[in-house]
């Protein structure tokens, strides 16, 4: 029997959906769902400080617990605990029972959890397939409606199929290997016979599998569906901390079985990352929907992240930690905002409900404004100096391809966060019925309001003064 | 420490002026005209200190140190030398100048106006005082968000294509300076073991000559995009023509000055490798100085029109830093800083004329001398200054430059020299056409205000000084070149071009 006190985030995340249930019996408050929603995450944020002295930490073959597993998990609980703010208000003004979606939302957490400290495949698949589960009905939760309900089984249907793709993989490296842990796998797969096909066909399934969570061109199609039809902060949701938990794996099954010395998989990685930059900016172009231009934009991001993933040295691990904590912020400060103006009607997601946002909301135009312009990485946010560091790992492995790519790339997306930056500040025509605090309609409380000025105020710090960041970050590495 | 001043007073004036909106509309235009004003004689005390240093080889005027990304080896490392004292006080003074030609023109969210103007000047001011290769670049990428929202929220009628194709241009070319920086910081890690983007030590970073060849077009695509060299201009004209007046003369006055002062202090010592690139980029700078004069001949639009005439006057800057020697050196510093006066004057006086009349259209105008004396007599001036009139600092600037050039190229300094004849034409025609002739629309408007005209004669005064007592910066940039080690263009004529790398460090 391990010891289980590692455990802990993952008990007390666990621990919120009971008590939600208990609670439900007694009596339907949406109010005390949502504190003890909050009770929940913050308590797991607290409990990650208890694990602090014992990393890295085996329990049992199916978790590890070190410094890049604490990093993970709080800024995936954090991004959870925003997104549950942003939800509270939402829903609020919403038909149906709101209470459930905390249920499902701690439910999606305690995958990404399990999925950011596994180290086999059974705790991989088992994270993997709570996250999905839980993702669907969040997805669907508006179900008197119809874009909702399409967007769950898009949804459904692709992660079905990556499941199985994964899965087959998984049995191939398990057939060839003999082991699941993945510390195992990277050992064995050395003393394999040279030329021996079956290896690289898993290896290849499994990559389809998490590229099909990540949405990274070819298996991208369902990003912008699920994030149009699904509710502002599900769509959230699903760009931050079900991509950044799928990621996190990314990264440390193939630190384990180490890419540098496979030569092939560089350069599926390669042609993965380069396709993704140059498709997710272009199609993101033509899009007048601000929730497809951000699925489009965030394969995109997936791209420019897998040149960092793709280098090697110390660089690797801080570049794509930085970047993501940079992705996480922007992404959810812009949802954020698509949530806050969004009202009964539907989700406030044409480009023309923005224009003129800066004459009726100076302060939340502000922030939208910044938030895009770190997801192009101008200067004075966090976007900036994570893009900077990708530029860094790839340029110091010599990844010309990627980076050269990533230099067209980004100028490519400067024209369209640009025409949304534009469109605030254009002269407001007739604002659309369906934008929030226009024709009255809810108007976000005091908690949305603390929410969006932290995540404003992070995303200036880490693009001006990051030292701390950095510093924390440097210090998690894996398997430390 | 007092460099730090220097670049935070904007910083914090433009945040001052924002929040000041509140208690007045007016007030953001007082904030941001007195904190570059404050600025002003920070710049001279320190010239005025230092007189004797010219460039960094010399030691550094005043330095400024904190530690910024030290996981990263960068630092927030500030130093100015004499080139770059210049070009902050020129920063300084078009500042004060931008900010009070746009008393009446702008009327529309002050505060935010005020901000972004004070925001892209600290950003030049970080450009021209970092010696970190990093924050150099943070400062370079920084200049273009408020520089975008000055065109895209105040600009004229197409401002928002206008806006977006500036944020393109620059931003594209600046990554490739990223790559660059980036790949000479592991170039010397590789080679000394140090990770650090300090300024001083990659100065005498061990390279290949072909590396160095590769990294240096990096830097290149960033400053020929700014300064603009011929075949990447194509931004210019729309950016100038359609930002506000002070938008246009920060752009024409110091944003294709930062382009120079990074071939200046980055592209030639950094890469003594890449010597065998200088003849191209003086041919480019030929190029420049006649495709320009002639398309600014073209122009119906006064603001393109001069817009045009900046393509010119910066390619004689190109063909004076690649020509390699002192004198076209000293030439292409003095042509900066008098080229910042005069077009930055002229966008002033454009941006006036169109105040009056709302139009930019040439055709429309005629006749104006007799309505607006005061504004015709201060756009003749600017106009003779444009054209290289023996007193004024372009002609001093654009005669030492053909000089210098023609002891490395005989032909290029030829066709260079067209130049003059091609400035004249255009000057002139820009004259005759807005106010000589006959007031066929029958204008009636205000002449230039008391203020305006208080900003068109400070803007004489240092026109004038370069023009007739240049020996002072004349001599920085002798300090300068022989330490800083320009190329040369021809092999012929540089035998005083000392350099900074190391002999060892060229193999």
């Amino acid at each position: 029997m391990p010891p289980l006190l590692p455990l802990l985030p993952l008990m007390v995340i666990a621990a919120g959906p009971v008590l939600i249930m208990i609670g439900l019996a007694v009596t339907r408050s949406h109010r005390l769902t949502f504190s003890i929603t909050l009770a929940a995450i913050l308590g797991a944020l607290g409990s990650l400080g208890v694990l602090l002295p014992l990393v890295p930490t085996q329990v049992g073959l199916l978790f590890l617990f070190d410094g890049f597993v604490l990093f993970y998990s709080g800024l995936v609980l954090a991004s959870g605990l925003v997104v549950a703010v942003l939800s509270y208000d939402y829903l609020k003004g919403r038909e149906g029972a709101p209470e459930e979606f905390y249920l499902l939302l701690l439910g999606a957490l305690l995958g990404a959890l399990v999925l950011i400290a596994s180290r086999h495949f059974v705790s991989f698949f088992l994270g993997l397939e709570i996250l999905s589960i839980s993702l669907y009905p969040l997805i669907a939760y508006l179900r008197d409606r119809p874009s909702p309900i399409e967007a769950a089984v898009k949804y459904l249907i692709t992660a079905g199929a990556s499941s199985a793709f994964l899965l087959f993989g998984m049995a191939i490296i398990y057939g060839l290997t003999g082991t699941m842990e993945f510390p195992e796998i990277g050992r064995r797969m050395g003393g394999l016979v040279q030329g021996q096909l079956l290896m690289p066909v898993g290896m290849v399934l499994l990559i389809i599998g998490i590229g099909f969570k990540l949405g990274v061109v070819p298996f991208h199609l369902w990003t912008p569906d699920v994030y149009e039809g699904a509710p502002a902060p599900v769509a959230a949701f699903v760009a931050t901390v079900s991509k950044g938990a799928v990621f996190a794996l990314l990264l440390r099954y193939f630190t384990e079985v180490s890419l540098r010395d496979r030569p092939a998989l560089l350069a599926v990685f390669t042609i993965v990352a380069v396709a993704s930059m140059c498709v997710g900016n272009l199609l993101a172009l033509f899009q007048n929907n601000i929730k497809r231009l951000l699925a489009y934009s965030s394969i995109a991001h997936f791209g420019y992240l897998l040149v960092a993933f793709m280098s090697a040295g110390a660089l690797r691990v801080f570049a794509v930690t930085y970047y993501l904590a940079a992705y996480f912020v922007a992404t959810l400060g812009a949802f954020g905002v698509v949530t806050i103006l969004s009202s009964r009607e539907g989700d406030a997601d044409e480009i023309g409900d923005y224009e003129g946002l800066f004459e009726r909301r100076p302060w939340l135009a502000g922030v939208f404004t910044l938030m895009l312009l770190s997801l192009a990485g101008l200067p004075l946010t966090a976007g900036f100096l994570a893009k900077a560091f990708v530029v860094a790992s790839g340029v110091g492995s010599t990844l010309w391809l990627p980076v050269l790519t990533l230099v067209g790339a980004s100028g490519v997306a400067l024209f369209y966060y640009l025409r949304v930056v534009a469109a605030l500040f254009r002269e407001p025509g007739a604002p659309a019925k369906r934008v929030a605090g226009v024709f009255g309609g809810p108007v976000f409380s005091l908690r949305g309001k603390i929410v969006m000025g932290v995540l404003f105020v992070l995303l200036i710090w880490w693009g001006v003064y990051p030292a701390g960041l950095m510093a924390l970050i440097s210090l998690i590495g894996i398997g430390r | 420490m007092i460099l730090a001043a220097i670049l935070f007073i904007p910083v914090c004036a433009g945040i001052v002026a924002w929040l000041s909106e509140r208690a007045s509309a007016k007030l953001p235009r007082w904030v941001s005209l007195a904190a570059l004003a404050v600025d002003l004689p920070l710049v001279v005390a320190l010239w005025r200190a230092h007189p004797n240093q010219g460039s960094g080889g010399d030691g550094w005027i005043a330095e400024f140190q904190a530690p910024w990304l030290p996981l990263f080896g960068s630092s927030f490392h500030l130093g100015a030398d004499g080139i770059s004292l210049l070009m902050v006080g020129l920063t300084a003074f078009l500042g004060c100048m931008a900010s009070a030609s746009s008393w009446t023109e702008i009327t529309k969210r002050t505060g935010f106006f005020h901000l972004c103007l004070c925001w892209t000047l600290a950003g030049v001011l970080g450009v021209f005082l970092a010696l970190d290769l990093f924050l150099f670049y943070f400062a370079w990428e920084f200049m273009l968000v408020p520089m975008y929202f000055l065109i895209a929220l105040w600009g004229h009628e197409d401002r928002f294509r206008a806006a977006v194709k500036f944020v393109i241009f620059t931003q594209l070319s600046g990554l490739a300076l990223l790559a660059s920086i980036l790949g000479l910081y592991f170039v010397h890690s590789r080679a000394t073991g140090v990770s650090t983007f300090s300024y001083i030590a990659l100065l005498r970073t061990p390279m290949a000559p072909s590396a160095g060849l590769l990294l240096s077009l990096g830097f290149l695509a960033a400053f020929l995009v700014k300064l603009p060299a011929v075949p990447f201009h194509t931004w210019l004209p729309d950016a100038h023509t359609q930002a506000p007046t002070a938008g246009s003369v920060i752009l024409a006055g110091l944003m294709l000055k930062t382009g120079a002062y990074g071939l200046f202090r980055f592209s030639i010592p950094l890469f003594p490798g890449a010597a065998v690139l200088a003849r191209p980029l003086a041919i480019l700078g030929v190029v420049g100085i006649l495709y320009g004069a002639l398309l600014a001949f073209a122009q119906k639009d006064v603001k393109r029109l001069v817009a045009y005439t900046s393509v010119s006057h910066m390619g004689f800057v190109l063909l004076g830093l690649f020509a390699g020697n002192q004198l076209a050196f000293q030439g292409a510093l003095i042509q900066i800083l008098s080229h910042g006066m005069s077009t930055g004057a002229l966008f002033i006086l454009a941006g006036a004329l169109q105040e009056r009349l709302h139009t930019r259209d040439l055709s429309r105008m005629g006749g104006l001398w007799a309505v607006v004396p005061r504004l015709g007599g201060a756009s003749m001036f600017f106009a003779l200054a444009s054209l290289g009139l023996p007193g004024m600092g372009t002609f001093v600037g654009e005669f030492m430059v053909v000089l210098g050039a023609y002891r490395a190229s005989v032909p290029l300094a030829v066709i260079a020299s067209l130049g003059f004849v091609l400035s004249t034409v255009y000057s002139l025609s820009l004259m005759e056409q807005a106010f000589f002739g006959e007031n066929r629309r029958g204008w009636k408007v205000p002449d230039l205000s008391i203020r305006e005209m208080g900003v068109v004669a400070l803007m004489i005064i240092p026109l004038l000084w370069l023009g007739l007592a240049p020996q002072a910066v004349i001599e920085k940039g002798k300090r300068a070149f022989s330490t800083a080690s320009v190329q040369t263009a021809g092999g012929r004529g540089a035998p005083e071009a000392g350099r900074v790398t190391p002999e060892g460090g060229l193999r």
